[in-house]
């Protein structure tokens, strides 16, 4: 009898414990939670705070006009925009095919042994930081791309072919930075192609393999189009990241705000812009134009990875690469 | 218990008349044996029909005859397998070519979920070349002898996926004969199936024998009664592998059994 | 085979397939060259300028006619230091409370709205984060400062300290949870004395992957930071760091400085590598990848 009294007291105190426990800790942990959105809208709102001046004073026109002059105050984003999308898909079109290679690779024919550290070291390319990138770039790889193929190929076909079009000076330019780029993104396709590739049901596989095809008709007829979607998921996700990506392309694209057709001419992106030229703004124009900058690239890489999450679904991988 | 090359309780059709000659055929799983040394003939255009209880190694003798056993890493075979007189092991012999003459259908329907229906059925052709008008006459020809193309003809854009279970093994069904092979193994293929989709591919395997040469593996043995000519008893063996116990023509396996094995499982006293 | 329908074009399509596989091959050697020829160059180049002196001393300025190096980088360790672990402190709490807020409470429509937030916070550019911090920050204080940085770098770190910690938490079995609570533990007990600890050493390498992306950045420092030659342990004041000194010592026009960025990059190399080399070989062991 006392028993049982005992117990139901020490229930209903802990009734009341487990009550306030959980509350409490239910609360912090979705006040910091909520932390991570503040964040969020906090950059949304600062920024579109902070570009107030110049979208007044600029408008849509801000994104059509060329003439970039802080000297006399005219703010035309055309060549940052510019820049930051060819040097992006110039990088994508580089690195969307090796990667998609090396997932197969992974996948299907490298020995178990050699799994581990080949895919690590792909996983490592994204790793390095980007002003390492960027120094390399400069002290090792203009100079390689200046002297066998830059200049030759602007001497010879770049009279005929405005893309190739010279003179080419220290070397610094669009393709340089978009195959540098490549090379840094070229560790997020090949991941989520992995991953996805991984996944592909060995039905699919048998399906082919019962009608007598090779290794690489599985691969493409099976494998490759099941996992379609994924791969071009991570294609885009790439791409959103080669779009913000501020060291390497600001060390080797030329900081020059101009639009020009070859792809061997220096020029700049919006975040080589912006990175450069904010410490030293000296008018509120000059900042509110970066700032409004930085809130159009923002948006151009909400939507890049928008696309990306919704044809990725949630690949999870523990936050890889830079 | 073991089958042996001179097991008396095997009673299929002379080596002439045969479609596949299993010589001393042994499949191992590294070095596990999973199936023993078998010593068959496979007859022409007949339904041979495998029965036995689960995990008796059925479905790794089948997969062994055209090779989609070495999928698995550490699967190997030993012994002769021949297809009129060529033995499908040589090591000249690519896999490919095999699997282009001995087609197969799965347990679980696959068609290929990113294709349309009439790309499923002439994708194997596809490998090798086809015209477009060619490949046309061949879609229509495999889909019609695998009983499907009333039901499709009107969409045949359709992804292969957008169909019921039945429909979607008879689209397989339909994918392993566009390529014309001379045999077709099946692999418990109306097992993911309800009834009446069951009857119909029984029904189709009835059809198709004429044709060509049919293995299938079941385990449910009024279906091995129903389709097969010939019918082969697999059991678990002391040593933990699998064997053929027994073979022959259908109606004696049922009726007459040599083996008391043979009639236990048939009995249902067990598997 | 004689008798094969072996089909016309079977040696072609032998062929292709041994094509495209060598391709594959190729492509992944193609990609792992960079990656070589960076960290054989870096280690060159950043060896030589290894010392005593390069560790130990900060920014002398260099005077004409010396071959000697000016100094060494001293004041940039500290720098990074300073900031990347006072970002450390912020960023921690917030992505592990977050992770485990969206892993012990799913469903609600605050965790979409969340994990919404963790999606775009990560693959947000840098440098616009650095330009939030220098509006929010810089511009209202009127001065650059580590402390702007270590905000800007927090926003990093969380996506990636939260993302590692809901992803381990869910690996956690829920039978544990479900024993304890069983046993009449409340379910904040549980989480902290049961599911958390197992989950420790995941945690920690998401901390530590986001300590390694934090120290390399240099974007967001680039217009919060600053940069500063003297050996300051004011977080408030200009500072500077690895990156950013590797940064601006390429861009001068001095060997002697250019040797110094080396040295720096080197470093950043050495940590940020290695934290991720030994990350990586330790999840392996542990996950059935």
């Amino acid at each position: 009898m006392r028993t049982e009294i005992q117990t139901v007291s020490r229930r209903s105190r802990l009734g009341r414990q487990l009550q306030h426990g959980d509350l409490i800790f239910w609360i912090v942990a979705l006040l910091f939670a909520v932390l991570v959105v503040v964040l969020l809208a906090a950059i949304i709102g600062v920024t579109w705070h902070g570009s107030a001046v110049a979208r007044h004073a600029f408008g849509w026109q801000f994104l059509t006009t060329s003439s970039w002059n802080p000297v006399n105050g005219q703010f035309g984003a055309l060549p940052a925009i510019y820049g930051t999308i060819v040097s992006s898909i110039i990088a994508l079109l580089f690195a969307a095919p090796l990667g998609v290679m090396i997932a197969v690779f992974l996948n299907a024919l490298c020995p178990m042994k050699l799994r581990m550290p080949i895919g690590m070291m792909v996983e490592l390319l994204a790793a390095i930081p980007s002003v390492v990138y960027g120094m390399w770039g400069i002290f090792v790889f203009i100079p390689f791309f200046r002297s066998y193929i830059s200049t030759p190929l602007s001497k010879t076909v770049g009279s005929a072919v405005p893309l190739f079009a010279g003179p080419v000076n220290v070397g610094r330019g669009m393709l340089v930075a978009g195959i540098i780029l490549a090379i840094m993104i070229l560790p997020t396709i090949a991941a989520i192609s992995r991953d996805v590739l991984a996944v592909v049901p060995n039905s699919q596989r048998e399906a082919m393999l019962a009608l007598g095809a090779t290794r690489w008709e599985v691969i493409r007829h099976a494998e490759l189009p099941y996992a379609r979607a994924g791969i071009v998921g991570g294609m885009m996700l790439g791409l959103g990241r080669a779009l913000g990506e501020t060291m390497a392309a600001t060390m080797v694209i030329g900081n020059t705000p101009k639009i020009h057709a070859s792809l061997f001419q220096p020029a700049t992106t919006a975040a080589s812009l912006i990175a450069s030229q904010l410490p030293n703004a000296n008018t509120d124009l000059h900042s509110s134009a970066l700032i409004y900058l930085a809130l159009v690239l923002f948006l151009i890489t909400l939507v890049a990875n928008s696309i990306a999450r919704a044809l990725v679904w949630r690949v999870s991988r523990t936050g890889s690469g830079a | 218990m073991t089958a042996t090359a001179a097991n008396p309780n095997i009673q299929m059709p002379p080596a002439v008349d045969a479609h596949l000659v299993l010589d001393g055929l042994t499949i191992f799983y590294g070095s596990r044996e999973a199936v023993a040394r078998t010593d068959l003939t496979i007859p022409r255009k007949q339904v041979t029909a495998i029965i036995g209880p689960s995990g008796c190694g059925k479905s790794t003798l089948l997969r062994s005859l055209n090779r989609m056993h070495e999928t698995v890493p550490g699967a190997r075979a030993e012994g002769r397998v021949l297809l009129d007189g060529e033995n499908i092991y040589d090591p000249a012999v690519d896999p490919i070519q095999v699997r282009r003459r001995i087609g197969m259908v799965f347990q679980q329907p696959n068609p290929l979920r990113a294709r349309t229906i009439a790309e499923n059925v002439s994708i194997g052709l596809e490998l090798d070349g086809i015209g477009r008008r060619e490949k046309e006459v061949a879609v229509e020809r495999a889909l019609k002898r695998a009983a499907l193309w009333d039901e499709v003809s009107d969409r045949l854009d359709r992804p292969g996926t957008a169909l019921s279970g039945g429909q979607q093994q008879r689209l397989c069904l339909a994918r392993a004969l566009a390529v014309e092979p001379e045999l077709i193994l099946m692999d418990e293929p109306a097992s993911a199936l309800d009834p009446i989709a069951t009857l119909r591919i029984e029904e189709l395997i009835r059809e198709l024998m004429s044709d060509i040469t049919i293995i299938i593996v079941t385990h449910n043995m009024q279906q091995a009664a129903r389709v097969s000519d010939y019918t082969m008893f697999m059991n678990l063996n002391d040593r933990g592998s699998g064997g053929v116990v027994e073979a022959g023509p259908t109606q004696m396996i049922f009726t007459a059994p040599k083996s008391k094995q043979t009639e236990e499982y048939i009995t249902g006293r067990f598997g | 085979m004689a008798k094969a329908i072996v089909g016309r074009h079977y040696r072609r399509r032998v062929l292709v397939n041994r094509i495209m596989l060598v391709l594959t091959v190729l492509a992944t050697l193609i990609s792992l060259v960079p990656l070589v020829l960076i960290i054989l160059y870096v280690a060159k180049q950043g060896i030589s300028s290894l010392s005593i002196d390069f560790l130990t001393q900060t920014f002398r300025p260099i005077s004409f006619g010396t071959t000697s190096s000016g100094g060494g980088v001293l004041h940039a360790i500290v720098g990074t230091v300073i900031i990347v672990g006072f970002s450390l402190l912020l960023a921690a709490p917030i992505g592990i409370m977050a992770g485990i807020y969206l892993a012990e409470y799913p469903g609600n429509s605050a965790s979409t709205a969340i994990r919404f937030c963790v999606d775009v916070l990560s693959a947000m550019p840098s440098i616009v984060v650095g330009v939030t911090a220098y509006v929010l920050i810089v511009q209202r204080v009127k001065s650059f400062s580590g402390f702007a940085g270590s905000i800007a770098l927090v926003v990093l770190m969380v996506p990636i300290i939260t993302r590692t910690t809901e992803e381990i938490l869910r690996l956690v079995p829920q039978s544990s949870r479900e024993a304890a609570i069983a046993l009449g533990a409340p379910k904040w007990r549980t989480t902290l004395t049961i599911v958390l600890p197992m989950a420790l050493s995941g945690i920690a390498t998401g901390v530590l992957l986001a300590f390694a992306r934090a120290a390399g950045e240099t974007a967001p420092l680039l217009v919060t930071v600053l940069g500063n030659n003297n050996l300051t342990f004011d977080l408030f004041g200009p500072m500077q760091a690895l990156p950013l000194l590797a940064y601006r010592y390429t861009e001068q026009p001095y060997k002697v400085l250019n040797q110094q960025a080396w040295g720096a990059a080197f470093l950043l190399v050495v940590i940020v590598l290695g934290i991720n080399i030994l990350v990586r070989i330790f999840t392996r062991t542990r996950s059935p990848h």
